[in-house]
């Protein structure tokens, strides 16, 4: 194989990787986080207001990683810097 | 109509005018956009205002967003919101109406772009110490690196900017992953689909908004706060004592 189908192929294959084990955490760590909160919510629901943002904050939070792995994939396949290089050679 | 291409990543590349070396890209030309707009709908509806029980539309409209934003401040920093709401006000209606904006055909969110994401996380970044010199005095700030121990203090720095790297990129990440979602769908199933993904993506946009001016507040808040939590405990002190 040359380098251009085995640089291909790797950022493919990485891409999706990167994507499904990166969304694997902050799937089950959000999904805690919104259970807990809906159980304070059904406890307190006068102090929904301070529990929805400190939801909405701690998500984004959790969120930022599967973002990262989304920045890492899209960076792979879309602004892949060896890619370029091999295909300008 | 798709102004950036399916194969790139941001509107940077884009240049709509070159001229010499200097080059005027998408997002450039679209947070001018964005600014002239919030400048000039301000202006407009301030230019005459009322203070009797008979309002403008536009008059209540922006005494609710800005009484709104009053109220979130307040609840998060615990402390007056006239010194935080000109920058935490103007955070999030930047990054709110440039999102929103996304429903015009032709238009790119220059938050999309990493460059504008770095440069709003960067503002914060220097807010931090500038409202925390300006309550605490510059050895009171600095006081706070090393707080528990003089060893904490890499931790606090480093803390300090993988903090701000991820402000940016969690906006970046979101916007263009939005966008780039639309225009994959576009090309696969053209039907209803990219609709529901564009509405789920306003949702998103004015969540972004919401978190990054709350995020800025609360790292303001953490540096200027402890201050006042001991002047509060001082006072309470003082009470009891009486």
């Amino acid at each position: 194989m040359d380098h251009i189908s085995i640089i291909g192929m790797a950022s493919i294959i990485t891409a999706g990787l990167t994507i499904c084990i990166g969304s694997i955490g902050p799937a089950l760590g959000e999904g805690r986080a919104v259970a807990q909160a809906l159980s304070s919510i059904a406890q307190q629901p006068d102090e929904s207001g301070t529990i929805t943002r400190t939801l909405f904050v701690g998500l984004a939070m959790i969120e930022s990683t599967a973002i990262y792995c989304l920045v890492i994939a899209m960076i792979l396949i879309f602004a892949n810097p060896f890619w370029d290089y091999v295909v300008s050679r | 109509m798709d102004v950036v291409g399916l194969k790139e990543i941001s509107s940077d590349v884009v240049v709509i005018w070159q001229w010499g070396f200097i080059s005027l890209n998408a997002t450039i030309l679209y947070t001018w956009m964005v600014m002239a707009l919030l400048t000039i709908v301000s202006w407009l509806v301030t230019r005459k205002l009322s203070v009797g029980p008979k309002l403008s539309r536009w008059q209540n409209l922006l005494e609710v967003l800005v009484s709104a934003m009053r109220n979130q401040i307040r609840e998060v920093s615990q402390q007056e919101p006239d010194q935080y709401l000109p920058f935490i006000g103007t955070l999030f209606l930047f990054i709110a109406i440039s999102n929103l904006l996304a429903i015009i055909p032709g238009y790119v969110p220059p938050t999309g772009s990493l460059s504008t994401t770095a440069a709003l996380a960067i503002s914060v970044f220097v807010a931090v110490p500038v409202y925390g010199i300006a309550d605490k005095g510059a050895i009171g700030y600095l006081k706070r690196y090393v707080r528990p121990t003089v060893f904490m203090l890499p931790f606090h720095v480093m803390g300090e900017i993988s903090r701000t790297l991820a402000l940016a990129v969690r906006l970046f990440g979101n916007m263009m992953s939005g966008t780039k979602i639309g225009a994959i769908l576009l090309a696969v199933v053209p039907l209803f689909f990219p609709i529901l993904m564009q509405v789920l993506g306003l949702l998103t946009g004015l969540i972004q908004a919401y978190i990054f001016a709350i995020l800025a507040m609360v790292y303001i808040a953490s540096a200027t706060r402890a201050h006042h939590e001991k002047e509060e405990n001082n006072k309470h002190l003082s009470k009891g004592e009486r």
